[in-house]
């Protein structure tokens, strides 16, 4: 999941240079935006600048969605200046592909956000690693749950069980062990070879 | 030398920890080895980027050390390099001589004065002895083999016996054991009877420990270490002690006397001390002259 987060008021204000088009993408499952917040500054940026559209579409990372829901816009778009766009990383890339002449402009900041859209509560996450450790961690995992993401047990860093990166977070390591502990499994600690990552896995980040 | 072969002839080995500069004037770290530690510890720890903050790096001063006649301790952490650079410096380490490591995972980055340098760990403690270990036997990690006689090292890592979850720590301690750890040097510990607890479980890897010790410098260091330093818990009575007489522990006196208390309480119990002076090398000397540990004949 991934949160859209407005560059400061500004920032953006520096970037609407000339004739401007803001194009917002919403909808998406994957993305929080802070959708009246970007309404309320673009009314104001309008108020001063010259803002000659703006354009609210979703999916615009899809570069053939994108093309057709721009094409009902493509005079404003070719007679403006620069394009404000109101979206993930992903999202602004397909527009400055797509109009590469244009000076085309990010006004978000884009940060990932723990669990999945509906159904994963936020404090659990998965990190993708292609390698999942959680059979032999009773559940809980140690790439998401231990601030280094360690694979062979604590580092040491913990107090009283919070995490020396975060005091609000617990110990991911403390908590595979007390599970572990629980389920009379500790012997999964105990492992011949120390386990390395592998980064070489698609995606792995 | 390697630091094993002491435990091997049965020595209670002696180290203290040094940390360079944020800056290349070595002199006067230099000068107080010489003159404080040469005679009275076997080898010096030269931290890595302690706490995170930037400063000259290990191996180089390691280096300097011994050609100052002087054995050091390479502490080696995971969190700035990926296994290429680790693997790298560990063989720049049996090049230049260095034949100490101690090997860490490393405090968070955050924790330092560069809170915005990406993290690493890519291996952590356990996985870097074991590629430590490897390249003692001819190969990477990756399994490639390694060009020419392969290097040995005295491989070293920490635990925490006074740690509020001491059996995750034994459980890390195995783990290290297995992996190839030879000798352990501990946390800082101000609670003999849960360090001689510590031990009786300690004692079934075989593997030599080193008490760790912090002096107590003030009482506000002590309470700052008991709210954010893992593994080290300062009790209360020793607080009172070095409330006491405020004179005595402005001198440092107080925290010289707690160290060699600590010692003598502890020693039969360990295979070593390592001492944490944090800028107070010159008090060693007296610490363990009150502990009635001997002056040392320096090895290299």
């Amino acid at each position: 999941m991934l949160i859209t987060q407005l560059k400061s008021q500004e920032a953006i204000e520096a970037l609407a240079q000339g004739k401007t088009v803001i194009i917002n993408c919403h909808g998406c499952k994957e993305v929080y935006f802070a959708e009246h917040e970007a309404d309320a500054f673009q009314k104001e940026l309008s108020a001063n600048k010259e803002v000659t559209q703006i354009i609210t579409t979703d999916y615009i990372c899809n570069p053939d969605n994108l093309k057709l829901q721009l094409k009902k816009h493509t005079d404003v778009i070719n007679a403006a200046d620069t394009i404000l766009v109101f979206s993930c990383g992903v999202g602004i890339q397909t527009v400055a592909a797509l109009f590469e002449g244009k000076k085309v402009y990010s006004c978000c900041d884009t940060y990932p956000l723990p669990g999945f859209q509906g159904v994963t509560p936020l404090n659990v996450d998965c990190g993708q690693c292609g390698e999942c450790y959680l059979n032999g961690t009773g559940g809980i995992c140690p790439i998401t749950a231990c601030s280094k993401s360690l694979i062979n047990g604590q580092c040491g860093g913990a107090k009283e069980g919070k995490c020396e990166v975060d005091k609000n977070m617990e110990c991911g390591w403390e908590r595979i062990y007390r599970k572990l502990e629980k389920l009379d499994k500790l012997d999964n600690m105990k492992y011949d070879a120390p386990k390395v990552r592998n980064y070489n896995n698609p995606n792995a980040e | 030398m390697r630091i094993t072969e002491l435990f091997e002839r049965g020595e209670f080995v002696l180290t203290a920890e040094v940390g360079p500069p944020k800056g290349v004037e070595l002199d006067h770290l230099i000068k107080d080895a010489h003159e404080y530690l040469k005679t009275r510890v076997h080898a010096l720890n030269v931290t890595d980027n302690q706490s995170s903050v930037m400063r000259t790096g290990s191996l180089a001063t390691c280096r300097v050390l011994k050609d100052e006649g002087l054995l050091p301790i390479f502490q080696v952490t995971c969190r700035d390099r990926n296994r290429i650079a680790l693997q790298s410096d560990i063989l720049s380490a049996a090049l230049l001589g260095i034949e100490n490591l101690l090997l860490l995972t490393g405090d968070y980055t955050t924790l330092g004065d560069h809170p915005q340098a990406k993290p690493v760990f890519d291996l952590d403690s356990v996985s870097l002895i074991h590629a430590v270990k490897r390249l003692e036997e001819g190969f990477d990690i990756a399994g490639n083999e390694v060009d020419g006689a392969p290097p040995k090292f005295a491989k070293g890592a920490v635990v925490s016996p006074c740690s509020d979850s001491v059996d995750v720590q034994l459980a890390k301690m195995e783990a290290k054991v297995k992996a190839g750890c030879e000798y352990f040097q501990t946390q800082g510990v101000y609670e003999p009877e849960k360090f001689i607890k510590f031990m009786e479980q300690a004692k079934q890897f075989g593997v030599p420990v080193q008490l760790g010790l912090i002096i107590p410098k003030n009482v506000g260091m002590c309470r700052y270490m008991n709210a954010n330093v893992a593994g080290v818990h300062v009790p209360d009575e020793m607080i009172a002690e070095l409330q006491a007489d405020k004179e005595k522990t402005k001198a440092g006196d107080t925290g010289v006397e707690i160290c060699a208390r600590l010692i003598r309480e502890c020693k039969d119990y360990a295979q070593g001390v390592h001492i944490m002076s944090l800028g107070w090398e010159n008090r060693i000397p007296e610490i363990l002259d009150l502990a009635g540990i001997a002056p040392i004949t320096p090895v290299v």
